[in-house]
């Protein structure tokens, strides 16, 4: 109950800043919103399941060019959901493969796959855009009706998605089955001898996140208007993989927290300084050396328990 | 220049072989050894041959020093755990990348080759330059197979990697051995990036295709296998065929990709390896 | 008969770890399976319980071939195993771990469920504790109280007593026969006054083959027994 109230209070603090925030952080907070249902869904495989991969941004590419080049010829109400299921898709097929890997090689295998996915889309030039990607128009961004170029709605929108796969995300860990894909990261044998078939779940818990990242760049596509080939680089693999150690992987809200936080130390560092990268880089270390259970992992540690 | 990537996968693969370190920063050793070797060569006087030369020397110790204590600072703190070290080894390529993008600049720069000559044969003009490369290289692969299964050194690393407690027993200073390895396997990368930037130009994103490139080796090689790595670094670093593969637009380079992640999955002892 | 095998056979390089075994349950009983250490016991439980392959021989469960069933389709069949090390979830709740047994096997009120399970086995204080932080014998129970929430019709122990103390023991035994005739109980089992308190039937493993079958006053008089385990 604490734990549903709190999850609410934070959609419910996130409608309201909207009446006094600037322009400027108006956008990006529509901007992490949507990025952290990306982490969400990074936060479903590696914080929850253990399965820690270098290739979502695979996924996250799926959503927003299936999205992306469906919306030239229908409707973003359409177009939307085919996004989310590419990106599910996408996640089922590399998990039919690499699941049979663990550990070291799942993040190589991932990786690898990820990067012939880049690759592929640099090759498809003519239909992808290739590095430059392309623009979306602006009636092609219409999603019933709201027009998701102006500022209000596109904040409203990405709330909306972000609530409830926020919602979502809260009721899979709580539920049976989000007890499970934890028991497989905390001993998989153990969990096969109660009768838990460990590929199957881990499949199941990779298309969900792959759902996650799928929507997450269907609906970055349609909000910001740009589908580019940097989404499907090596860096977007790694990005959620660093908000979610951030906020603190295998918490809900976790994943919202790192990302808002990273956005806006990059946003900072980057008015000061060029090296945007060496403060990924630095948080990466930072993080695995001295804060391995991110920020809500150590608030959980030190007594709060009930935090989900 | 199949010869000096063949030198970087053997790095890539002691410190994987040894470790159990997937040192995804790899690249950026390589990087830095090609951008120490500007520095070098710009600021020493003299021909260009005793320029080469000093950086032959100098630019590998440097990046291996650098390597030494990242494994000090940074690898050791985190007991050497396969999936965080990963994770580290990332944060230090962006580390990497960045420092050598603020103080090198976003430009490649040329090195001048330490000599000029063509060799005409009948049917291709060669450089004299690019055969040397390739006796260099050979010559430092076969230095190391001698290191690794003669030397006292050798022996050490190979007791470390097949059973650290014991080795550690047995009075062999684990963490030295580690630290060493790491540098080793940074100063072998910098050494393939000293030799070949005559031929390609220093640039701060030149890691990439290099680690992609020592990834395929050591994994077609066996995971983990010192062995099977050296075999397939040569095999592959000699046949022309499967670098010209890697040279090749991009859909050579997606299938290689994808024939990689498929060895890996199917054939994890790699393609050459014995079995597990 | 609740599990019936034939011919099992298990090969590791050369070294015959079990070789053309045959081994039959009755429903109900509580079957021992004894034999000096490296006979084969762990590898035979395994490959029953599916965590080993099988290289040759069938296996049948109340009637069904599951010689080739992958162990956690056999975990849902009926056939639950406890590990000779001891494996929980250390880094969850008492409650938890339980929890996911019970879950397996289907329940309609999960939480009640869970602590019946708890209270069966007497960890229902502990139930929030974390369940790396219990004593070593109370993780042991932990364990078997997971295997029992299963509801299994066969339960596989592999050395349950080890390392706990008397009073632990004792409260083992009773346990172990208050889920009988319901659950069929097979044990791997080195403190020989378990076996002859508990079982119905001893089986004894020696160099990977069957030296001898029976029930304990039988066994115990056994001459090629005597001489290759009971130390003669």
């Amino acid at each position: 109950m604490k734990a549903l109230a709190l999850h609410l209070a934070l959609i419910g603090a996130l409608l309201a800043v909207q009446v006094v925030l600037p322009p400027y952080h108006y956008t990006n907070v529509a901007r992490v919103m949507v990025l952290a249902v990306y982490a969400m869904g990074y936060n479903i495989a590696f914080g929850y399941t253990g399965l820690l991969s270098l290739g979502h941004a695979l996924f996250f590419a799926a959503g927003m060019y299936a999205t992306g080049l469906a919306v030239h010829s229908a409707p973003a109400l359409l177009a939307l959901p085919l996004g989310m299921l590419a990106g599910a898709a996408m996640a089922l097929a590399v998990g039919l493969l690499a699941l049979r890997t663990a550990g070291v090689a799942f993040m190589i295998v991932t990786l690898m796959f990820a990067q012939a996915g880049y690759l592929t889309i640099l090759y498809y030039g003519p239909v992808t855009g290739g590095d430059e990607g392309f623009v979306l128009a602006r009636e092609a961004r219409m999603l019933a009706g709201l027009d998701l170029s102006a500022d209000g709605p596109r904040y409203l929108t990405a709330l909306a998605i972000f609530g409830v796969a926020l919602l979502a995300n809260l009721a899979l860990v709580r539920s049976g089955f989000g007890r499970v894909m934890v028991a497989m990261r905390e001993n998989e044998e153990r969990s096969r001898m109660l009768g838990y078939d460990p590929f199957r779940t881990k499949l199941i818990a990779l298309t969900l996140s792959g759902l996650y990242s799928g929507t997450a760049g269907a609906a970055y596509a349609l909000m910001f208007g740009y589908v580019g080939a940097s989404f499907a680089a090596i860096q977007y693999s790694i990005l959620p993989l660093l908000w979610v150690l951030l906020g603190g992987a295998g918490t809900v809200l976790g994943p919202f927290f790192g990302a808002l936080l990273m956005f806006y130390l990059i946003d900072l560092s980057s008015s000061v300084t060029d090296a945007s990268n060496l403060v990924v880089g630095v948080a990466l270390l930072v993080l695995v050396l001295f804060a391995p259970k991110g920020i809500l992992g150590t608030i959980r540690e030190r007594g709060a328990r009930w935090l989900p | 220049m199949a010869a000096v990537l063949a030198l970087t996968a053997v790095g890539l693969s002691l410190v994987f072989g040894v470790m159990r370190v997937v040192n995804v920063a790899h690249g950026e050793f390589f990087m830095l050894g090609a951008v120490a070797a500007w520095f070098v060569t710009s600021w020493m006087p003299g021909p260009p041959w005793l320029g080469f030369v000093a950086t032959l020397l100098l630019a590998p110790l440097a990046v291996a020093a650098v390597a030494a204590l990242a494994d000090r600072l940074v690898l050791k703190r985190l007991n050497y755990d396969p999936e965080a070290t990963i994770v580290a080894t990332i944060g230090l390529l962006y580390i990497l990348q960045q420092a050598a993008l603020s103080l090198y600049g976003p430009d490649a720069r040329p090195v001048p080759a330490p000599f000029e000559l063509r060799l005409q044969l009948p049917w291709f003009g060669y450089s004299g330059y690019k055969l040397f490369v390739v006796a260099a290289a050979g010559l430092v692969l076969l230095a190391v197979w001698l290191i690794m299964t003669r030397s006292r050194i050798g022996l050490v690393m190979r007791a470390t990697q097949i059973d650290r407690p014991t080795a550690q027993a047995f009075g062999i200073d684990v963490d030295r051995v580690y630290a060493g390895v790491f540098a080793m396997g940074a100063g072998l990368a910098a050494i393939a990036a000293v030799l070949i930037v005559p031929i390609q130009q220093a640039h701060y994103l030149m890691g990439g295709d290099p680690l992609l490139l020592s990834f395929i080796v050591v994994i077609i090689g066996g995971l983990g296998s010192l062995r099977g790595t050296l075999v397939a670094a040569l095999l592959i670093g000699l046949s022309d065929g499967v670098i010209s593969v890697f040279y090749a637009p991009t859909l050579a380079k997606i299938l290689a990709t994808l024939f990689v992640a498929l060895v890996l999955v199917f054939r994890p002892q790699g393609l050459f390896g014995a079995k597990a | 008969m609740i599990l019936e095998a034939r011919g099992l056979t298990r090969h590791f390089g050369g070294l015959r770890a079990i070789h053309a075994v045959d081994f039959d349950l009755t429903q109900g009983e509580i079957h021992a399976l004894i034999g000096p250490n490296g006979a084969g016991k762990t590898t035979f439980v395994g490959l029953l319980s599916g965590r080993i392959p099988v290289e040759a021989g069938t296996i049948r469960f109340a009637g069904d071939d599951i010689t080739r069933l992958p162990a956690h389709r056999r975990v849902r069949l009926g056939i639950a195993y406890t590990f000779q090390i001891t494996s929980i979830y250390p880094r969850l709740s008492v409650h938890d771990n339980l929890a996911l047994a019970v879950q397996q096997r289907g329940a309609a009120d999960l939480g009640r469920e869970t602590l019946a399970a708890l209270e069966r086995v007497g960890l229902a204080g502990r139930a929030a504790q974390e369940a790396g932080t219990l004593a070593y014998g109370h993780q042991r129970l932990l364990e078997i109280a997971m295997g029992l929430a299963l509801s299994p019709r066969l339960l596989i122990l592999d050395e349950p007593t080890q390392g706990l103390a008397n009073a632990e023991i004792d409260a083992f035994k009773a346990l172990v026969r208050s889920v009988v005739p319901e659950t069929t109980v097979l044990l791997i089992e080195h403190n020989m006054d378990v076996v002859m308190d508990l079982a119905d039937r001893i089986t004894v493993l020696n160099a990977g083959e069957v030296l001898a079958s029976g029930p304990p006053a039988q066994i115990r008089a056994n001459e090629a027994v005597q001489t290759a385990y009971l130390g003669g």
